[in-house]
């Protein structure tokens, strides 16, 4: 396609002293060495990753178990929403190539075109990479929870819904006990309810049990919890304490059930502040700290090489549009956007593929 | 002597016809519906198919044997690698197959010995 010029190059004419060497233009070439040394840093991080997890004797975190949210709604949908992603990206490569073939048809309207939907993709691409980032750092409603036999467990279940909180000792905020805390009076620096819950169990400011919560605010107020039970709560275990063994990816039935006092369990590890919700880099809830570390640093090297590459793409899009290219007589360039394009869909099919899949 | 700087520009004209871009563009959305196809076959068996149980062998090794061939695709068709010289494309390929082998052999080799107990 590409390369295929053979009529009109004399390849044994001089290529300033030397002769042309692979029948492609220099800038198309060295496009392809940066690729190359680009592949090789994400290979790099990639085998490292896999080193790490090789080497760790612990149960790692499983892709479809940590990525099963979707925006907007509840319950689990494991590897929807990265599927999604991969689905955009990929349709963001294919307008690029039919952009790439419009150039060589010197069809500028089609080039136009097939550009201003890869830009669209790209940035839809980006703008899911953030909400999954999000959702990443913020963590699930349940954490997870180190329970009293030193064993540490993740969750699954349907978590309840928090109505209200009730003055019980009033604090310097909230002067009177009695008073109802709802998402709508609450103060701003708690947020809302379920933030200033889970900030209160991080801290270790819970203290009760599942139907009997009691909740120390910001401002030292005391509240009683009124939660609706959460739905079918299982822990998974993934390091084993005294008493419970670690759970198996494949058999449900090594979870910790609500008939084996999972909410028990649980609510008592909250009370003593036994939790972590979401990730930093420091820690995190799904497993290792280096799984955490590996998560931000090889998934935001790829989205900062695809966010390059959509201000690339804007570049040439606008180009296109003046009509540069037109003048030029040739719309190399976009075939040039469009290898760096296409390499950022290669990266992201190989860290689909190891840190959703496997 | 005289200076040929016309002649980097001759591959930059690579255009072809519209007989010619109907071809290609039939070639591409055949290789979207293929990788759109294997990326579904991969989430269904990843969703389904649990860590562990007995098949999960042969199904890791499915996804990596499934995403090189995605691989193969996005970079032979869709970055036009397959239809360079042959010099060119194994200049790119050959260099980064061989070191990336060695790569990973390294690490599966030496992850195994090291043995990390908690992290």
């Amino acid at each position: 396609m590409s390369g295929h010029a053979s009529n009109e190059i004399n390849a044994k004419a001089g290529w300033d002293g030397k002769v042309s060497p692979f029948s492609a233009g220099y800038g198309k070439l060295m496009m392809w060495f940066f690729l190359v040394s680009d592949a090789l840093t994400f290979g790099g991080f990639l085998v490292a990753y896999g080193f790490i997890r090789h080497s760790y004797d612990g149960s790692w975190p499983i892709g479809e178990e940590t990525f099963d949210a979707l925006p907007l709604l509840h319950g689990s949908y494991p590897l929807a929403y990265v599927a999604l992603m991969t689905f955009i990206l990929i349709i963001s490569s294919v307008t690029m190539v039919l952009a790439v073939e419009a150039g060589h048809r010197m069809d500028r309207k089609g080039v136009t075109n097939w550009m201003l939907a890869t830009v669209l993709g790209g940035l839809i691409f980006v703008g899911s990479q953030a909400w999954e980032w999000s959702h990443f750092i913020h963590g699930t409603k349940f954490g997870k929870v180190e329970l009293s036999d030193g064993s540490i467990a993740t969750a699954k279940g349907e978590f309840g819904k928090i109505n209200s909180f009730t003055v019980v000792k009033p604090g310097t905020h909230y002067h009177e006990a009695g008073t109802v805390i709802t998402d709508e009076n609450i103060s701003a620096e708690e947020g809302d309810l379920m933030h200033a819950f889970q900030h209160a169990a991080a801290d270790g400011h819970l203290s009760g049990s599942a139907d009997q919560l009691m909740i120390t605010l910001h401002d030292g107020t005391v509240a009683s919890v009124d939660k609706e039970a959460d739905k079918d709560l299982q822990l998974i275990v993934k390091q084993a304490g005294n008493d419970h063994a670690v759970s198996v990816a494949s058999d449900e039935e090594t979870r910790i059930h609500e008939n084996e006092g999972s909410v028990d369990l649980y609510y008592e590890a909250l009370a003593k502040g036994n939790v972590i919700y979401g990730a930093n880099l420091q820690e995190n809830e799904y497993g290792p700290q280096t799984y955490g570390q590996f998560f931000f640093f090889v998934t935001g090297f790829h989205g900062f090489h695809v966010t390059i590459g959509i201000i690339l793409n804007i570049v040439i899009f606008l180009n296109v549009l003046k009509g540069t290219y037109h003048r030029r007589g040739h719309y190399e360039m976009v075939e040039k956007g469009g290898l760096y394009w296409h390499f950022v869909d290669l990266v992201w099919v190989f860290v689909f593929t190891f840190f959703y899949l496997i | 002597m005289e200076q040929r700087d016309d002649i980097i520009e001759y591959s930059l004209y690579n255009h072809h016809s519209e007989e010619e871009g109907k071809k290609k563009r039939k070639t591409i959305w055949k290789v979207t519906l293929i990788l759109s196809v294997i990326t579904a076959v991969e989430v269904l068996l990843g969703a389904f198919i649990k860590q562990g149980s007995d098949f999960w062998l042969s199904v890791k090794i499915l996804f990596i044997v499934l995403t090189i061939f995605k691989a193969a695709y996005i970079v032979l068709t869709f970055m036009h690698l397959g239809d360079e010289k042959k010099t060119f494309k194994w200049i790119i390929l050959l260099p980064y197959l061989i070191f990336m082998l060695y790569l990973i052999f390294i690490g599966l080799y030496e992850g195994t010995s090291v043995g990390i107990r908690s992290l």
